[in-house]
């Protein structure tokens, strides 16, 4: 290429008159673009927020949630780590809804099948069900990530074991803390994943009350906001099961 | 009369100045994000050189304790810079602009040239066409870097969904590591440009904004034609 190129193609002869009508033109554009942003962006932060997050935002989260729920590959699994690999101390976070003791022989699972139809189900009688041992990379979303051992009964598994077969129908699972001050919502296929497990042992170890005793979800397919400990009650619904976090203006999705 | 070269075609000027706003929200949310698990330092055996970011950084950008609000602009604007930046390359791909962005066979040492004289250790400037070496590398890089930006975003956002994203980039931690060197990379690259803009003057300045730069001396381009 020669210089010829880009001067010779590109330059032209041109009057003052029709140069400043150019330069007025794409300057008046150019300042009502600049003030037209600052507005958007006020307009933006303005906005009402919806569970904690600017409308539009929300609405944008929802959309992006949509994509990842439609495209979700239940055969992509979250990479499997050795055991040898799983820390020993495990980063503890998150106390809300975290009762200091818990009396197991009083604890129950309540899985809420339908209106006034509740299932009681005691730890013994969970881990009596077939143990898988998952370890991941246990991943928070402030960032960090941790490879930890857990084990307990696949969700699925346990859903089969008490004929729960309508319910893996509906949408969503919808769990709480025991003393309800914690919650999460969770889409059915991501539930339904096989490495999703109720887990009652970390470090092949019973849970330590901090990990969430006697029992909390580990979904490796969610963030760690997911993982909710001291499970008190399941239940299943159509609509969006309300979600802690996400009403603190999060993801409700929160999927990797 | 005016002798003028019509530097930047409309497309340009607008994916130009549409990413300048949208890549400084994806920072600052970027920011936000990183807060909360900020613990990358550049350390010499056991000294720590810099902390990314000292308190006062923080405080002064306000950004403690905005995590959620990070996110959600992140996730919504991102859309915003794929958008622009797929429609910028396929435009300089399609229009022919390519020509004039990517480096090529001499480009290399001729950067060191405009290196050198940008320094002021050499008198004259290589012969160029619409870019100088330097910047057909910066702005060719550059781009590259906005993919790199993308491909490791999405490793840290959908590690397993996007598996493979996060196999290209050596993990999860490194994804995020890379993610967060790509973002220092725009700060500095930010900087030199402004640098090069406020030094190379307005004529130049206003081309982005008009699309047409004075040539002021027959020598541009006779120099030029002789290149």
């Amino acid at each position: 290429m020669s210089g010829r190129d880009f001067f010779s193609k590109r330059t032209k002869e041109v009057s003052n008159t029709a140069y400043r009508k150019r330069m007025i033109f794409s300057f008046l554009i150019f300042t009502i673009l600049v003030i037209a942003g600052i507005f958007a962006w006020k307009w933006l932060n303005n906005q009402p927020g919806d569970q904690g997050a600017l409308k539009p935002l929300r609405k944008t989260l929802e959309v992006n949630e949509k994509l990842l729920t439609s495209t979700f590959d239940t055969s992509k699994k979250a990479k499997i780590f050795d055991v040898k690999d799983a820390v020993k101390n495990v980063r503890v976070n998150g106390l809300i809804g975290m009762e200091k003791t818990i009396d197991t022989s009083a604890w129950r699972l309540l899985v809420v099948r339908g209106e006034g139809d509740t299932l009681r189900i005691s730890l013994a009688e969970i881990e009596t069900l077939p143990k898988e041992d998952v370890v991941f990379d246990f991943k928070c979303i402030e960032g960090w990530s941790q490879v930890t051992h857990w084990a307990g009964v696949p969700l699925k598994a346990f859903m089969d074991h008490y004929h729960l077969f309508t319910q893996q129908t509906l949408s969503y699972i919808g769990l709480q803390s025991v003393d309800k001050k914690y919650y999460v919502g969770i889409d059915m296929p991501s539930a339904l994943q096989s490495q999703t497990i109720l887990c009652y042992e970390m470090n092949n170890k019973p849970l330590p009350m901090n990990q969430g005793y006697p029992l909390r979800l580990i979904i490796p397919v969610k963030y760690g906001i997911k993982h909710i400990k001291q499970i008190g009650t399941m239940y299943f619904s159509n609509v969006k099961p309300p979600d802690y976090w996400a009403e603190r203006g999060y993801d409700y999705y929160a999927g990797l | 009369m005016k002798k003028v070269v019509k530097k930047h075609p409309l497309a340009i000027r607008w994916f130009h100045w549409i990413n300048f706003p949208v890549l400084t929200i994806m920072i600052w949310s970027g920011l936000l994000i990183y807060w909360a698990n900020s613990v990358y330092q550049i350390k010499i055996g056991n000294t720590v050189i810099y902390k990314f970011f000292p308190k006062g950084l923080y405080n002064a950008l306000n950004v403690p304790f905005h995590l959620a609000k990070g996110m959600s602009f992140h996730f919504a604007f991102a859309w915003l810079f794929i958008i622009n930046g797929i429609l910028y390359v396929a435009y300089t791909a399609i229009s022919g602009e390519w020509h004039y962005l990517l480096p090529n066979k001499k480009s290399f040492k001729e950067a060191w040239q405009v290196l050198l004289h940008d320094l002021h250790i050499r008198k004259y400037e290589p012969l160029q066409q619409k870019y100088n070496a330097a910047q057909r590398i910066a702005y060719t890089a550059i781009i590259f870097m906005g993919m790199g930006s993308v491909l490791t975003g999405l490793a840290i956002y959908k590690p397993v969904q996007f598996s493979w994203a996060m196999f290209l980039c050596g993990g999860y931690e490194a994804a995020r590591v890379e993610h967060f060197i790509l973002t220092i990379g725009y700060v500095l690259f930010f900087l030199i440009h402004i640098f090069q803009v406020i030094k190379t003057g307005w004529n130049n300045f206003q081309a982005m904004i008009s699309g047409l730069e004075v040539i002021k001396t027959e020598n541009q381009i006779s120099a030029n034609e002789r290149a």
